[in-house]
């Protein structure tokens, strides 16, 4: 390691090799974290939890509402009565975003009742302020949600409102209109959530 | 931007220092051979057993029933994408741990690495094996098939051979009765956080140890008895860049081994996977063969090497004081060894014998702690006892008989220098 | 003494493979065979699952990695209102098949892996007739064995074979004869059907083997070339130490 030595380098070999020898083991990195990182992804049996959810709607009667589960959130059928259908018409006034144009929803839903059929509402029932699950309020103009309230959705933790085709009222905290998620119908009275003609 | 950072964290925070002192400006002797890879490759072992550790913890349910074997069976080795390899690479690890912690010892044993002023390396580096084989004894039964309970239940009850408290001392380290749900979580504590912080601990008081007084070499020269002008030993070099980019070669060598055994065939024979294992453990049904996993059997073979009582104990009893003895003689080792000399190139006949027949004895015993196998097949059980018993007197003698054949046999003269090509 | 020890290495794994008592057929699986994977799986679901659970794997796995497609799965593999995402396991509980067969019988998920295919094998062709036993039969493999020979609709009527040798003592019991016309397949038909469940429980016991084989061969060829550069890199440096 004399000065002589030195003369003797190839520096531009050595710069080479110890780019090819890095490049190789950064990749190498790369490589060996992909397991690691791969591993958090959703197991089998989450996947399994999460498979689609078959809902009976043989028995919902106009005007009700059910509470079915998929992938850990609140799914809401409600069969719609042919007058609330037609009152979700008188409320773009008050809405946010009556066109849906800013919200979650399947193709298939992307009109003014948000549904395949335009009896049945299907809508995962998770707030889009924080969270949390709102209740279904169908009667119309009670005391605490005044004359203009239509039927509809009222969550208790911000006092967020939503219409029966859960779109959002202006001025509420919550953005964004309730999700619709990806479902289908199997026969005239069973839904499969989880599965549309999308993914299946 | 770099030469402007050092500076300000420099007198905050002794990066470059310890850089230097470490690895830059540490002078390691130039003449390191094929033995001297091992110390790396088990920090590269460790670092592999800590991160599968973790990742296996995320998915691994220490409950009693099925519960562990499910979680180990279904989630980890079906449901979770990649937790295959992420099981492998742990249970391939902890084989190719002690593989290389004892190529690392056993180059101690050759070169005198052991030997002043080293020998608190030594001691260290000693309670390190032990930490690791509580290590791996806790860890065995977290997959809760039979293997892990009847290992587990065997190791345990050693401890109730002891006179007077032994049976309260089993359970004590039982929790229970039996082997059970409450001994399953307590182990599985033990095993991924108590030891693994103490050995963490343990590997940097070694590596601070051995950067204090400096690395041995196959020559046993002391490097630092002959420097240059500028205080540097002259048959130093420095750590980095020489030994870093040469043990970046033995690190490659050893993944492609590895690798190779965690994707084709991680079962080893069953040496590194054991069959019965593949079975939820089963209070009432003791398999055919319990044997420890292959680098506990040369300390298995030695317990079951004592046949008789003695003083109205229990022959298990001294099976285990046997045992027991066999490792706190290696504690031992750096005040047996009395010759002038340190490496094995320049000690005399009898100590080559010796360290020959202990290694002999050694393998032989680790074969004889295995399940009856192909090597074994032509001895009968009587045989076996025999040999084990012999093979127990020679890994004894190697140490008690070492301040006496160490001082009479001639050495060979030390060169000044160290030999290099 | 590097290339003594890789050869020990390797060859260690061989040497100490333990062997039971019996000698075992060789079973020449192949899971690359999806054919065989898939008669195996059907033999396994409709003969072996009465009994036998695979309860640490789900139905999906096994159609996905075997080349089932789910529905055709759904509509001939699954029974009752077992659903596709389940863990295979089976209606009968453990007291149940304590009360039935003195012991429950054991889950199949992992015994390519505890007893080996070899094992396997031959143990499920060597059941024969033995009027002495609570199931009418016995095995060679297995002794006084706790099961019905759940596929004697497909192998027949196996009986053991005696001879005599010299003497009159030395009985030799080491072959076997089926009945004429009482099973539904001809002995080499058996034989294939026992390798295809048994290449089954070869893949159920490790169903990660190929996608291991697989990424295995990149990660080692990778591990060669990156070995190349590193070499000419420490010899490079090492030029200077003399």
């Amino acid at each position: 390691m004399s000065e002589q030595d030195d003369k003797k380098i190839d520096k531009s070999r050595r710069r080479f090799l110890i780019g090819a020898t890095s490049a190789m083991g950064v990749a190498g990195t790369i490589g060996a974290a992909v397991p690691f990182v791969g591993s958090w992804t959703p197991s089998q049996k989450a996947k399994a939890a999460g498979a689609p959810v078959r809902i009976d709607i043989s028995t919902l009667k106009e005007g009700e509402q059910i509470i079915a589960e998929w992938r850990g959130k609140p799914i809401w059928v409600i069969r719609r009565t042919q007058q609330m259908i037609s009152d979700l018409d008188q409320m773009v006034d008050v809405l946010l975003d009556p066109e849906s144009s800013n919200s979650d929803q399947p193709e298939y839903a992307d009109n003014l009742h948000r549904s395949l059929r335009p009896d049945i509402l299907v809508l995962t029932g998770v707030c889009t302020h924080l969270g949390c699950s709102p209740t279904y309020r169908p009667e119309k103009a009670p005391k605490d949600l005044g004359d203009k309230w239509m039927g509809g959705f009222l969550c208790a933790c911000h006092n967020s409102r939503f219409d029966l085709a859960g779109r959002v009222f202006k001025g509420a905290p919550a953005s964004k209109n309730l999700a619709v998620p990806p479902y289908s119908f199997e026969n005239e009275t069973t839904i499969v959530v989880g599965i549309d003609k999308e993914t299946a | 931007m770099l030469k402007k950072v050092m500076p300000w964290v420099d007198e905050r925070l002794p990066v470059t220092d310890s850089w230097n002192r470490h690895l830059g400006k540490y002078y390691a002797p130039k003449n390191f051979n094929f033995w001297y890879f091992f110390g790396s490759l088990a920090l590269l072992v460790l670092v592999n057993q800590l991160i599968t550790g973790v990742w296996l913890t995320m998915n691994y349910n220490p409950t009693e029933g099925l519960g562990a074997f499910a979680s180990v069976e279904t989630n980890i080795m079906r449901d979770v994408k990649y937790g295959w390899l992420i099981r492998y690479l742990h249970s391939t690890g902890a084989s190719a741990f002690f593989a290389v912690i004892y190529m690392h010892m056993f180059r101690g044993l050759l070169y005198g690495s052991y030997r002043k002023p080293r020998e608190l390396v030594w001691l260290v580096g000693m309670f390190i094996f032990v930490c690791l084989m509580a290590e791996a004894f806790f860890g065995y039964l977290l997959p809760w098939g039979q293997m892990s309970y009847w290992g587990a239940q065997v190791i345990i009850s050693l401890f109730s051979t002891i006179p007077y408290f032994g049976e309260d001392l089993a359970q004590l380290i039982r929790g229970d009765y039996v082997i059970s749900g409450i001994t399953l979580n307590r182990f599985f504590a033990l095993h991924v956080i108590a030891i693994p912080i103490v050995l963490l601990g343990l590997v940097v008081l070694h590596i601070l140890a051995l950067h204090e007084v400096g690395s041995n070499n196959p020559d046993g020269v002391e490097i630092k008895q002959r420097k240059n002008e500028k205080g540097i030993p002259l048959d130093g070099i420095p750590f980095h860049p020489y030994y870093t980019v040469k043990d970046i070669v033995g690190v490659i060598v050893f993944l492609i081994l590895f690798l190779g055994i965690v994707f084709f065939n991680p079962e080893f024979g069953g040496l590194f996977l054991e069959a019965p294992n593949f079975e939820p453990n089963n209070p009432l049904k003791t398999p055919e063969h319990i044997a420890p996993v292959w680098y506990f059997t040369p300390f298995y073979s030695m317990l079951r090497a004592v046949t008789a009582p003695l003083f109205g104990i229990d022959a298990n009893f001294w099976g285990f004081m046997v045992m027991v003895a066999a490792i706190v003689v290696l504690f031992l080792l750096p005040w047996l060894d009395r010759s002038p000399v340190k490496s094995i190139r320049y000690k005399g006949f009898l100590s080559k014998l010796f360290l020959a027949l202990f290694v002999v004895s050694f393998a032989v015993l680790g074969v004889l702690g295995l399940p009856p196998n192909k090597l074994t097949a032509w001895m009968n059980l009587d045989t076996r006892t025999l040999v084990t018993q012999i093979s127990t007197v020679i890994y004894f003698s190697f140490f008690i008989l070492m301040p006496f054949y160490t001082r009479m046999e001639k050495t060979k003269p030390i060169p000044d220098r160290v030999t290099y090509k | 003494m590097k290339w003594m020890l890789t050869i020990v290495f390797i060859l260690s794994a061989q040497v100490f493979a333990i062997g039971g008592d019996v000698e075992l057929d060789h079973a020449a699986v192949d899971l690359h065979d999806k054919a065989s994977l898939q008669r195996g799986a059907q033999l396994f679901i409709n003969y072996c699952m009465g009994c036998h659970s695979a309860q640490f794997q789900r139905y999906e796995r096994t159609a996905n990695d075997i080349g089932i497609p789910n529905h055709v799965f759904e509509d001939n593999l699954l029974f009752g209102d077992a659903k596709i995402g389940e863990l295979m396991k089976i209606a009968m509980s453990i007291e149940d098949g304590k009360k039935w067969f003195g012991a429950p019988p054991p889950d199949l998920t992992l015994t390519a892996r505890l007893r080996g295919p070899d094992w396997l094998y031959t143990y499920l062709r060597s059941f024969y007739v033995d009027e002495s036993r609570p199931w009418g039969v016995n095995n060679t493999v297995f002794k006084n064995v706790g099961m019905p020979h759940a596929l004697m609709e497909l192998q027949g009527e196996q009986r053991l074979v005696c001879k005599h040798a010299e003497t009159a003592d030395d009985l030799h019991c080491d072959s076997f004869e089926v009945t004429e016309n009482t099973g539904k397949l001809t002995n080499e038909q058996y034989d294939m059907a026992i390798l295809d469940l048994v290449n089954f429980l070869t893949y159920l016991g490790e169903p990660s083997r190929l996608e291991s084989n697989r990424i295995g061969v990149y990660v080692i060829l990778f591990l060669i070339i990156m070995l190349v550069f590193a070499y000419l890199l420490k010899r490079e440096y090492w030029k200077d130490v003399h």
